[in-house]
This record gives C-alpha cells, structure tokens and sequence, in this order.
C-alpha cells in the first residue's frame, strides 16, 4: 500500500477519510487535526498556560507531545489512583516522556493517608471503579488548574471516546449530560477551569499509530479496572459498525457536535449563564458544584464512614 | 510458523506463513480497526505478507476508563 499524499510506504490506511499515509505524512495529518481543532473550537492560543491531564496512555502523551511540537505551553499533571503495579508502571512512561522532552509536570497523589487505592474506596462506596476513579481525577486536575493558573485544562478524550459517550447518553437519553459534551467546556465560573478535548477529530487507531512512528512508548495494557466498562461495549458495537461503513463514528459525533452548535444559536441563554445560576461553592471544599457538596466531597465522606463502621 | 503476540491480553499465538495481515486478522476474529499491526519498530497495513520467519504483535488501541 502506497501512501495517498507522497507515494511512499504507507503505514496506516484510514478508510474514513479513504487514505492512506507514510510515517510522516500520517505526523502531519495528526498534528493538522489537532490545529484545526484547536482553531476551530477556540481552544487556547499559543499564549495560553495549558495543563495536559496525563495517564502514561497514548491519548494523553500523543496530545502532550502534539502541543510541544506545535510549539503551545503545556505542563504536564499525572494523578495516581494507586491501582497497583498499573500506576507504578504508568507514571513511570510520563516521567520518561518528560525527561526526554525536557517537559515540566506534576504528580499528585490521590491514595489517601494510609495508602488506599482506587480499588478498595471503589468497594468501600459501591461505585464501579471508573466513576470513582473520574471523579476524584476531575477533581485534582481541576484543582491543580485553578490553583496554578493554568488557562485551559487539556484531556485525551479521542474521537471513539466521544462517540461511545454519546452513544450511552443517547441510549439513556441523559439530556443533560448531552449538553456537556462538546469538545469545549467553557471557564463557566470562578473556580472553574476551560476543559478542551484537541483530539475529539482522531480516533483511537490514529493517535496509537502517531505514537508508534514517533517512539511515544505509552503503557500498552488497559487499566486492570476498566476491565468489562460500560464505555468498551459502546466502543465494540461502535467498531462493528464503522468497519461495515467508514466514517460511521466521525458521522455520529461531529453531526451532534454540528446540532448542538445549531441549537445554542436558537438559545438566548448560554450554557455558562445556565451553569451560573446552577452553581455555588462546595460547603467543604469550594469547587463549584450544583449540590451541597460536591461529588468529590460526597465521595471522600462516604469512605471515611464507611471505614468508621468498619 | 510465525509467531504472533496479542499484546493487551498477552496472548501468543502461530501461523503458517506466508499470510496476509488481513487474513490473519479474520482468522483471528479481530476487527482491523480496533489495532495496530507491528513488525519490529513499523507498521504494517492490511495487504502486507507476514512471513514465516516474522515475530509480529497485534496491539488493542482500544482503551476503557474514563
Ligand atoms: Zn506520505
Ligand atoms: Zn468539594
């Protein structure tokens, strides 16, 4: 197979876009979606602080590595869950990625005092481990965003990412989840900082590849945790369905993207006037929230009753 | 036989060569899209041979989580 632009080797076809690319080719075509969402959504300027939400996987070191290149000021913030040998082997990859790059980032450990893992406050709460686990991420990296005086806020979340969460809110027809699930998500108040998804045009395939041709070494295994998630079933059927017909996913997603952006221009009231009136300040810990506490708050009290009890 | 190591699961498995990357993917159930197919450090796209003397790993790009 020869690549569509240069007709050189190509290593990667992409049956969306009825292409395929050479190594360096494919570099250029990832980094051009990244601009162009950027550009397009308003994301950040190169004049911008923004802090990268890094795990050790693909997404978030592709993203981390897209940023530098194109020249934007990016730190980078690993989270640890303590998930074991998982987050041992993890933190290592964004240590290694940001030694060579010379790239300033922050660890911030999320074990509470005597070392308790993600795991074991998933059991505590009986909450499936990935809503846990997102929630006491968001939270710190929110946190570390506001307190740092970062400008943006900048998370992995890929094309299939996007398109499986949008077909589990469609399934359930969560309503207001949908509104929230845009590639951008305004500063809306105070204590709040601008979330952006730079790579909500790639999928996964893509930016694994983008990883392989520039020696991105990335952690390869999944976390032990998601294991039978509710988001890797979306994924699969979403899988099934673009290899029948190319460009299936990019549809699904960027069509809601395009109905969203139609409907907010009928709205007088914009979604951060809506989040305004919504929200105040957690009773414990200040975030913004449109409950007493917030769900990080409600999270951590519960484990310290629990272990009360116990 | 080629040898052929699914990372993800860290499965391994053999084939008798020469075969199609493509071919090896239906024989093995496994939708092109969802990996990556690597011979040392590059890349092979579906129509590519895998010889019997290769060592090649199919790479999962698919990842759960948040
Ligand atoms: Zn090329
Ligand atoms: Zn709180």
């Amino acid at each position: 197979m020869k690549c569509r632009k240069c007709s050189d080797k190509a290593v990667l076809s992409i049956p969306r876009h009825n292409t395929a690319l050479c190594g360096l080719c494919l570099t250029e075509y990832v980094q051009i979606q990244v601009e162009r969402a950027i550009g397009r959504e308003k994301m950040c300027t190169k004049e911008n602080k923004i802090l990268v939400a890094v795990s050790g996987g693909k997404d978030s070191l592709a993203l981390w590595d897209i940023l530098l290149k194109l020249g934007y000021h990016a730190d980078g913030l690993y989270v640890n869950l303590g998930i074991g040998q998982y987050s041992v082997r993890s933190r290592k990859k964004v240590e290694v990625f940001a030694e060579l790059r010379n790239a300033m980032w922050f660890s911030q450990d999320a074990t509470n005092d005597e070392g308790t893992g993600i795991r074991e406050l998933a059991d505590l709460v009986r909450r499936p481990a990935c809503a846990a686990c997102g929630c006491i991420k968001r939270y710190h990296f929110n946190r570390m965003a506001v307190d740092q005086d970062y400008d943006v806020l900048a998370t992995g979340h890929n094309l299939d990412d996007e398109a499986a969460r949008l077909m589990g809110n469609v399934l359930h027809w969560q309503q207001e989840f949908l509104e929230k699930q845009g590639p951008v998500l305004p500063a809306s108040m105070e204590g709040f900082a601008k979330k952006i998804k730079p790579l909500y045009r790639l999928t996964e395939r893509e930016i694994a590849a983008y990883c392989v041709v520039n020696g991105i070494d990335y952690i390869v295994q999944d976390c032990p945790l998601a294991t039978g998630s509710r988001l890797l079933v979306y994924k699969e059927a979403l899988n099934v369905v673009e290899q029948a017909s190319p460009g299936s996913k990019q549809s699904f997603y960027w069509g809601f993207l395009a109905q969203q952006a139609e409907k907010f221009k009928l709205d007088h009231q914009s979604m951060s006037e809506r989040d305004i009136a919504l929200l105040h300040p957690c009773e414990e810990c200040g975030q913004p929230t449109s409950s007493a506490m917030c769900s990080y708050c409600k999270l951590m009290a519960k484990t310290k009753t629990h272990k009360k009890v116990s | 036989m080629m040898k052929i190591y699914i990372s993800q699961s860290e499965k391994t498995c053999e084939f008798q060569g020469p075969k199609q990357v493509k071919a090896i993917l239906k024989d093995l159930d496994i939708i092109p899209e969802t990996v990556l197919v690597i011979r040392g450090d590059g890349l092979l796209t579906e129509d590519e041979m895998v010889s019997d003397r290769d060592s090649i790993e199919i790479r999962p790009v698919i990842s759960g989580g948040v």
